[in-house]
């Protein structure tokens, strides 16, 4: 397998009133052509300026990305973020919406290419409907689906489906493996959820609070479909747990 | 049915000011002031001789020249002023403080520089609704959520796909509350303008009707038909509330 993200050395701080405030602390890992890795962290620890700095939105103050081996220093539609509030424009149709990235190819194939993608995410039929008239799961379905329409190598996810009731949550993890057993892409998953990461990664990095370090790393040696319920999953979500400070074997 | 319930309180408050109003001009034996018979028959008058459509084309005709530049002045101002910081610190202190001063008080201004014709009211109709709608226009970029420009940015569109597929139809339900406004401000300022420099309009039917032998009956229907057609310009503007391209902003 070939590297396809690689973090070195990165750091960043933010000026806040109490002078300047560390956020990411010399941070290097690399992501695997193809491979899914989740980070998990506790909240506020700078999961999302981490993903930010990695996608091209922000700038390190040290520390160097790399893509395919070549310097990484602004976003492009190489790699699509997905955030938790979502970005799917309100004031266009899905179709709009699924054409708004599609740069690269003849006009006349947009609208079939953004039609395709509203199907393979099950959205069909709702084409020509404004946002405003979808409920929150298929706003993801779009958002999911302009993001793929584009063919990114690379999804940067962060946190999102967290904003999503836990039956939409767990439908649209599986929509998500679905559809990733067709397309390959590389993806870089935020979550808070330890057992949303074992569900969908294939390696999962643990954070520790700020400023953000790895702290460890797993990984989730599991086929799909996966069972969560084994007890290799139980146990794999209590060492993570227990990373995270979060001592499972007693209730508090 | 439903819609007559539940106006029916307003209309007897009319029906009871209306007849306080006539009892009033009776007890007092007001020689000059009209019963609102003496109104209805005024307007009749005024239709009758044909005078009444003169009127309110000319009217109408300098709200429209002067409100339709001010718009094509506005809306590309606000929006420059919105988008480039530079622009913005420049000019926004000089509109804040032209902003306040009333309409009113252009007319000697627009008197010396126009004369008394037909540029004075269309200057002054300008002049007021040009300020609310560039003011609207540059708040509509400012509040642009960011996540919206993110991903624009994110699919790597070009600047022209940016500001005809995300800012300007982001802004365009801030321009449509401008126009409102504009549109409302700009209807008070005509009957201004005209009581002091023209000989046509509905401003100045009103000031010839008291000139020429205290004729308050058609100063009071002048009066009610200002009041009428400003609602069914405001009206109009609630039309284009409803559009397409502005509805997304009310829905939720």
């Amino acid at each position: 397998m070939r590297t396809k993200i690689e973090v070195r050395d990165l750091s960043k701080s933010f000026e806040s009133d109490k002078g300047p405030l560390e956020v990411i602390d010399n941070i290097s890992f690399s992501v695997q052509d193809g491979e899914f890795v989740a980070l998990v962290g506790p909240s506020g620890c700078g999961k999302t300026t981490l993903l930010n700095l990695i996608a091209g939105f922000i700038r390190p103050d040290s520390g160097t990305i790399t893509i395919d081996g070549t310097p990484h220093e602004k976003p492009s539609s190489q790699g699509i973020l997905i955030s938790q509030q979502g970005s799917v424009f309100p004031w266009l149709t899905v179709r709009e919406n699924l054409m708004f990235g599609l740069n690269g190819h003849a006009p006349a194939d947009h609208a079939d290419i953004a039609d395709r993608y509203a199907d393979i995410v099950g959205l069909g039929g709702f084409e020509d409907c404004f946002p405003h008239e979808l409920s929150g799961g298929m706003l993801k379905r779009a958002e999911l689906a302009r993001a793929l329409a584009v063919k990114p190598e690379i999804l940067y996810m962060d946190e999102p489906f967290s904003a999503l009731d836990a039956l939409m949550s767990l439908r649209m993890r599986n929509e998500l493996l679905r559809i990733l057993a067709k397309e390959r892409h590389t993806v870089m998953l935020i979550t808070h959820d330890v057992e949303e990461a074992i569900h969908l990664a294939d390696r999962i990095l643990v954070l520790s609070s700020r400023p953000t370090r790895i702290q460890a790393a797993f990984d989730v040696p599991f086929s799909h479909p996966r069972r969560l319920s084994s007890a290799a999953s139980q146990e794999l979500r209590v060492s993570i747990l227990r990373e995270l400070g979060v001592d499972h074997e007693r209730p508090e | 049915m439903q819609h007559l319930k539940a106006s029916l309180p307003s209309i007897t408050v009319i029906a009871i000011l209306i007849a306080a109003w006539w009892a009033a001009v009776i007890a007092t034996h007001s020689l000059i002031f009209p019963t609102p018979w003496a109104v209805v028959t005024g307007t009749w008058e005024l239709i009758y001789n044909g005078t009444l459509w003169q009127h309110i084309a000319a009217s109408l005709t300098r709200v429209a020249i002067g409100f339709g530049l001010a718009v094509c002045v506005a809306v590309p101002l606000g929006l420059w002023m919105g988008w480039v910081r530079g622009a913005y610190t420049t000019l926004n202190p000089i509109f804040q403080i032209l902003r306040p001063i009333s309409p009113i008080a252009w007319i000697p201004i627009a008197i010396l520089w126009f004369g008394i014709g037909n540029v004075s009211p269309v200057y002054l109709i300008f002049i007021s609704s040009v300020f609310p709608m560039v003011v609207q226009t540059t708040v509509g970029v400012h509040t642009i959520e960011k996540r919206y420009l993110r991903a624009a940015e994110n699919f790597g569109v070009s600047r022209r796909t940016l500001f005809a597929r995300v800012v300007i139809p982001a802004v365009l339900p801030q321009i449509v509350v401008g126009m409102r406004i504009g549109l409302g401000v700009a209807w008070l300022v005509v009957v201004a303008a005209e009581m002091i420099a023209l000989h046509s309009g509905l401003g100045y039917m009103i000031m010839d009707s008291r000139n020429a032998g205290n004729r308050y009956d058609l100063v009071v229907a002048g009066m009610i038909i200002i009041g009428l057609i400003g609602l069914s310009l405001d009206g109009l503007m609630r039309l284009l509330e409803g559009n397409r391209w502005v509805r997304w902003r009310y829905a939720h």
